[in-house]
């Protein structure tokens, strides 16, 4: 039975569940004469949460777990002999699990039963062919054990979902009768669902936390596995980044981070003092026609997908500044730059660091402008030296969150910046960043126990580090700024 | 004190000055204000400027896009050569493969070129059908299989033109490009416009960019956004199913429930980490998590689906916090009053009165999602994909594309048509951003209610 179904199913339970227990409470109620301690709906809700929310955390879980027990049962199966040399057992696994989902499709395309398929073996019947008549394609002839185990496995998975069908629906049966036998006008109804209720909300809140602590450890073990292949020297110290996917690949990161500063750093160099600007004025001298207009199109600079960015650095920025920069400079000729990146990223930070600014400007406390302005100050002169040195740990903040930004920014530099790992200064060459390489070792068909693929999660722990790091000495400088005035 | 005490020859001295005429200093002074209005003036400029450039950038690439180029044939449905034994039997047509189709576009091609008189020196037969997509002979099996009967009659068949012709049309190739060009000759362009002035080739809205699936590197006039679309709705469909719900549920518990104490700290601390954290770690996540431990299949709008769920859920946990303190504490106060549970007086009172500030935000949390590209990149979403997914659920499994990756994806290649499809492509993604961001306003003034 697919999933879907049974959830279908379960939740098809829980409606009726509500149905009956809402009715039983009140022909209880009836019966003897008492008043419900809750809503009859109470009665009904805690019949229908008893019934669905626990089954379906264990269908959950189930397909979570099982997926696992079954690899490992079926990799103790496979012999070391079974391995290729100089191959990896998890290689073998993936053609395992391949041919154990092709099987299923090779019986319902030729007919087979169970029992043909038990009679079936590797020395017997041409596998490959066969299998790749019905889209399983294979790099190799299988093997005798690789096939049992699949046989194996695909035994397995089927037991599986069975009994997963089996103690989803029975629990939920259980679960939902055991409330159902406990209605009663005595019942504390509103209670019971109310708790339960409450748990989801707890339950919901710690998404986040689960998701952080999927990040952290999937980019931690995945760079341990790198790091026994790799030594973590050359990566933090060597300054070639050379992959090469026959081996013997020199993978350091310096020229990656050289890439990823100058570009972030050219970004910032063109939207802090442009946003800044833009938030000074706003905020201090536009009228209110020209706020009216300029502030929205600013909003909308910041609500563009950065693939547009990405896409108007790739046709319009790059050869413009190729054709009327670079190349009768003699700097360059290749459209694709640091200068463009980090120009096109720049408009893309514009309004990140003008709106940040703008709250920051406005939070200083309107006695310091008009104590200016009563000692004589222009307006001018009361901005640049009184509003932003007060402003200045939350302005320092907001180029930090802008810095954070443009570290992890993805397509622009994708687009924009060039694939060659270089350690240049001129910024009409094409430069590549931490970013563009985590996309090009990770797209593509490439086998996932090589270093030169879990490089990029090495690359990626780097760069979440980066910009945590920086996020968080954000934070906790515009968190103190904040309470100063406050 | 002093110094003024100190300095009374100064004092003594009086400086010729007058209120009504500016000293030097009033007129430095009050050229740096002006200096300094200018430079926030012209910060505004840049960034107005920058914003306009980009859009005449992507609308002057992309616009014509919308356009295509169509070739319009009598095509007679040859039965000597489709249908040999003439029973009709489909399993015996489908025997004819495409290059079986590409005689009778040619012969269609010659008898129009006859009538319209348009015989060019110097393009042969197989030149002249060179102007028509090779895409056609496929969509014209795929009709003959559809309708076996109409073997043997001479039907008018809109096709699509070859890619360079458009191009012609649109003016991205000319002659003298089409000179130095292995696929399509001067001669050939020349065909083409006499074929024009016929009528036979005529520009038509393009509505295969929205319903055709992907093509092939040198097919660029029959690639669609279908694939794409449909991906990315299934995915929306999906980040709103699992982000709503959750973001909604965590908002209520963090905002009227939890204690203030180290957990509830970690949490918020969490989720706005989670705000500031580059969209690529989260397509690592998702190619760590969901693909390689779960086991989900590569280029899923599942797996896509989960990954900007997460991605969303803080930008939806932000808008509704702020939705659901804005509801005066007075509301809650009344209905506890009246005997309200707490969990009765969020939700029955508060949640409804901050609904539409929590849609308003799920919307552009969506409009965000919508437009994310990198993490999709890593999951395998740039696979070729041509096929349709199947209908939900099954079809949340199956292969799909997504709309800001099919902009990669045609970047990537090589013929100039596609960066005129990108462009276009990027246009349909903002129309759709557009729409939600207005939908999200015309919610906030409609419905926000102010205390």
């Amino acid at each position: 039975m697919s999933v879907g179904l049974i959830a279908l199913i379960v939740l098809g339970m829980a409606v009726v569940g509500y149905v009956i227990g809402r009715s039983r409470s009140l022909s209880l109620a009836a019966s003897q004469d008492r008043r419900l301690h809750s809503l009859p709906s109470y009665y009904g809700q805690a019949v229908a949460l008893f019934t669905a929310v626990p089954a379906l955390l264990v269908l959950g879980a189930w397909l979570f777990v099982q997926p696992i027990v079954v690899e490992t049962r079926v990799s103790e199966m496979i012999p070391e002999s079974a391995i290729p040399e100089g191959g990896a057992l998890s290689l073998v696994m993936a053609d395992v699990r391949r041919i154990a989902g092709g099987l299923d499709a090779l019986m319902t395309s030729a007919g087979l039963s169970e029992g043909d398929l038990a009679r079936m073996s590797a020395e017997t019947t041409n596998l490959r062919e066969r299998l790749g008549g019905v889209g399983v394609a294979l790099g190799s002839d299988v093997s005798a054990p690789v096939f049992e185990a699949a046989k194996a496995m695909r035994a397995a998975n089927n037991a599986g979902s069975l009994a997963m069908t089996i103690a989803v629906l029975a629990l939920a049966l259980v679960a939902g009768g055991y409330m159902l036998s406990r209605v009663s006008p005595d019942m504390r109804a509103r209670n019971i669902s109310e708790t339960f209720v409450k748990a989801l909300l707890i339950g919901a809140s710690t998404v986040a936390i689960l998701t952080t602590a999927g990040i952290v450890l999937s980019l931690l073990s995945e760079t341990i596995n790198f790091f026994r292949m790799y030594p973590a020297t050359e990566f933090f110290f060597s300054t070639v980044w050379n992959p090469q996917f026959r081996g013997g690949s020199e993978l350091g990161i310096i020229p990656l981070l050289w890439g990823t500063f100058y570009v972030s750093f050219v970004a910032l160099l063109f939207a802090v003092p442009i946003g800044l600007m833009i938030a000074i004025y706003l905020s201090e001298y536009a009228s209110k026609t020209v706020r009216s207009l300029a502030k929205p199109a600013i909003e909308v600079l910041a609500g563009i997908p950065t693939i547009v960015y990405g896409l108007f650095a790739l046709i319009t920025v790059g050869p413009l500044l190729r054709d009327w920069l670079a190349q009768p400079l003699g700097l360059g000729n290749s459209s694709s730059s640091v200068l463009t990146a980090g120009l096109v990223m720049g408009i893309m930070l514009i309004p990140f660091v003008s709106s940040l600014s703008d709250d920051i400007i406005n939070a200083v406390p309107q006695s310091l402008r008009d104590g200016s302005y009563g000692l004589g100050a222009t307006q001018s002169e009361t901005i640049r030296q009184v509003i932003l040195p007060a402003a200045l740990p939350g302005v320092v903040g907001a180029v930090l969150l802008a810095a954070s930004r443009a570290i992890g920014e993805t397509m622009i530099v994708v687009m924009g910046a060039g694939a060659a790992a270089k350690l240049s200064l001129n910024p009409l060459e094409a430069m590549t960043t931490v970013t563009v390489k985590i996309v090009s070792q990770l797209t593509g068909d490439t086998e996932f126990a090589s270093p030169e693929t879990l490089v990029a999660f090495a690359l990626g722990l780097t760069l979440f580090t980066f910009t945590l790091g920086l996020n968080i000495v954000a934070l906790v400088i515009v968190r103190k700024y904040r309470e100063q005035y406050e | 004190m002093t110094d003024l005490t100190a300095s009374p020859a100064n004092a003594a001295a009086p400086r010729p000055s007058s209120l009504l005429t500016l000293d030097a200093r009033t007129k430095r002074r009050n050229a740096a204000e002006a200096r300094f209005r200018m430079m926030g003036a012209i910060a505004v400029a840049i960034a107005v400027l920058a914003l306009v450039g980009l859009l005449v950038s992507i609308l002057g690439n992309g616009l014509s896009s919308f356009r295509q180029t169509h070739v319009t044939l009598e095509v007679f449905l040859d039965p000597a050569k489709l249908d040999k034994a003439g029973d009709r039997d489909p399993a015996k047509i489908a025997k004819v493969t495409t290059f079986g189709y590409a005689p009778l576009i040619q012969a269609a091609m010659q008898t129009a070129i006859e009538k319209a008189g348009a015989t060019t020196e110097g393009v042969n037969a197989k030149q002249a059908a060179g102007l028509i997509s090779d895409e056609a002979a496929a969509t014209l099996r795929r009709f003959v299989m559809a309708h076996p009967e109409r073997i043997g009659e001479t039907l008018s068949f809109p096709m699509l033109a070859n890619g360079r012709v458009d191009g012609y049309f649109k003016g991205r190739v000319t002659m003298e490009s089409a000179a130095l060009d292995r696929n399509i000759s001067p001669e050939q362009l020349q065909l083409a416009d006499k074929l024009r002035a016929a009528g036979v080739i005529e520009m038509k809205f393009n509505w295969g960019l929205f319903t055709a699936p992907d093509a092939s590197d040198t097919r660029p006039e029959a690639a669609g956004l279908g694939v794409a679309i449909l991906g990315s709705a299934y995915m929306m469909l999906i980040v709103l199913v699992l982000a709503l719900p959750i973001g909604v549920a965590a908002s209520i518990y963090l905002e009227e429930f939890a204690p203030k104490n180290r957990w509830t700290d970690l949490i918020e601390v969490n989720i706005s980490n989670l705000a500031a954290v580059p969209s690529i770690v989260f397509g690592i996540l998702g190619l760590a998590v969901f693909i390689n431990f779960v086991g989900l299949p590569q280029s899923a709008p599942i797996v896509g689906g989960l990954v900007l769920t997460l991605m969303t859920l803080p930008t939806i946990i932000i808008a509704t916090r702020a939705a659901l303190k804005a509801v005066p504490p007075s509301i809650r106060d009344a209905a506890l009053g009246v005997g309200a549970s707490k969990m009765q007086s969020i939700m029955h009172h508060v949640l409804p009165l901050a609904a539409p500030g929590i849609l308003t935000g799920t919307i552009i949390g969506l409009a965000q999602a919508l437009g994310e590209t990198a993490p999709l990149l890593l999951i395998g979403m740039v696979a070729f994909v041509r096929e349709y997914p199947g209908a939900p659920p099954e079809g949340f499994f199956d292969p799909a594309s997504a709309l800001p990756v099919q902009v990669y994806n045609w970047t990537q290649r090589g013929d100039p048509a596609f960066i005129e499809r990108a462009s276009g492509a990027i246009i349909v993604l903002l129309i759709f951003l557009m729409a939600m961001n207005i939908i999200a306003i015309i919610l906030r003034r409609r419905f926000e209610r102010r205390w």
